[in-house]
């Protein structure tokens, strides 16, 4: 089994995630070969082998035989959601955690929030 | 090219060098050989390059053995920490040697990789400084595309852009050309990622052989106050422990799952991976002078090795 927490396989996985999240990486759009991934980030072409196949697990890639590694129609909507998900857990929990800590009033954290979004 | 180890030894004297190293690689991968000095990497290389007899055991490469077997030797190359070794002649005779001596040798390869390293042809080998030397024997080394080639620490001379350029010619090379490569170094976290499989030697024995990026994922470090690392860790293996006031920072070796990861951060604690160099440290640790064992969970003398 795959590790998704080593930090080799992290860095091409986020880099990906990032890149179809902010749509650098289109559907159904080719991302670069094993390959090159590897003497992009000299690292052994089997990690990002591993890397490719565990982001087909989870949708967000998928294989052409002979071809490459492609984009997933769906799969910005599959991050996003799993990133929203994860937000409050992963983002705005431990902000408030933050601001508790160093005696910030959460009534004005939620000001500053209203603020930007009136904005 | 398959190589099979099985029960290997070689004594010098009375020291044993390798004492009963047992090991198979599939072969058509970068195999990362780590161990500290005086676990048996440079005498493994030997014996699997023929330039040394093993005392007991057997050693196979492609369903061969080696010794005096010139059919398979002539497939086989081991780069020396000393770079190239001879001492006669020019740059240019030592790769017109390494031609003659090379089946698969690729001229353009070792003429761009010479431009790469800035090596000139008319170079007396004698004269060249340890950087110089490192660099042709990378050259001959990677030019030579024997099915089964070894670099025993032959990066060690060079300085760091050298050192880059080799790295990125050594993976470059490797996946046009496909071929069994073993490379043994102190830098660790600089070539681990290099490595599909990393082998560690111990005292003459193999301590573990494992996925880079599974043995990466086994390491982790747990920090927080105390009690609450305690409570979290007990019943794990813990390599390390290290305390500053009322924090402590302990190193567990095996997989967390998802669970036991979020039980940390509900615990306020925080989990960071561990590099393989630190890993290292603790594996090969050896505070009372006892055998090292490879800690529970730990695939010891089994091929890449999945968490039982």
């Amino acid at each position: 089994m795959f590790d998704d927490r080593s930090p080799i396989y992290r860095q091409i996985a986020d880099r990906i995630k990032t890149e179809v999240l902010t749509e650098a990486l289109k559907e159904d759009e080719r991302v670069m070969s094993t390959n090159e991934y590897a003497a992009y980030y000299r690292i052994n072409p089997a990690t990002v082998a591993k890397a490719f196949q565990q982001l087909v697990d989870e949708g967000v890639l998928y294989k052409k035989r002979g071809i490459g590694m492609f984009v997933s129609p769906q799969a910005r909507e599959v991050l996003r959601d799993r990133h929203r998900e994860r937000f409050f857990t992963d983002v705005v929990d431990p902000m408030i955690d933050e601001a508790l800590a160093i005696g910030v009033p959460l009534a004005d954290v939620v000001r500053r929030i209203e603020g930007r979004d009136a904005r | 090219m398959k190589v099979e180890i099985d029960g290997l030894g070689l004594r010098y004297g009375e020291t044993a060098a390798l004492d009963g190293l047992t090991c198979t690689l599939d072969g058509g991968k970068i195999y990362g050989l780590l161990g500290r000095n005086g676990s048996g990497k440079t005498s493994l290389m030997s014996v699997l390059a023929a330039f040394r007899r093993q005392t007991f055991g057997q050693v196979r490469v492609a369903g061969e053995p080696v010794f005096e077997n010139r059919r398979v030797t002539r497939r086989i190359s081991l780069i020396t920490h000393t770079g190239e070794t001879t001492d006669i002649g020019t740059a240019e005779d030592a790769l017109y040697f390494a031609e003659w001596l090379r089946p698969d040798w690729d001229g353009e390869l070792a003429r761009s990789l010479m431009d790469a390293f800035g090596l000139a042809p008319k170079a007396k080998v004698k004269e060249m400084s340890t950087g110089q030397r490192s660099a042709m024997g990378a050259v001959i080394g990677l030019a030579g595309r024997a099915p089964l080639t070894m670099f025993d620490e032959c990066h060690l001379g060079m300085d760091v852009p050298s050192r880059k350029i080799f790295y990125d010619a050594l993976l470059a090379d490797y996946m046009d050309h496909p071929r069994t490569i073993v490379l043994s170094s102190h830098l660790i976290d600089e070539v681990a990622p290099l490595f599909e499989e990393v082998l560690i030697l111990d005292r003459g024995r193999l301590l573990l052989q494992e996925e880079t990026p599974a043995l990466l994922g086994r390491g982790t470090t747990v920090t927080g106050p105390a009690d609450r690392v305690a409570a979290f860790t007990a019943g794990l293996t813990v390599l390390d422990e290290r305390r500053l006031g009322p924090t402590v920072a302990a190193v567990v070796y095996g997989p967390l799952d998802d669970a036991r990861r979020r039980e940390a951060a509900g615990a306020g604690l925080e989990l960071a991976p561990v590099p393989l160099q630190d890993l290292f440290v603790h594996l090969t640790a050896d505070p009372a002078g006892a055998p090292a064992a490879a800690p529970a969970g730990a695939p010891a003398a089994e091929p890449s090795g999945e968490p039982r």
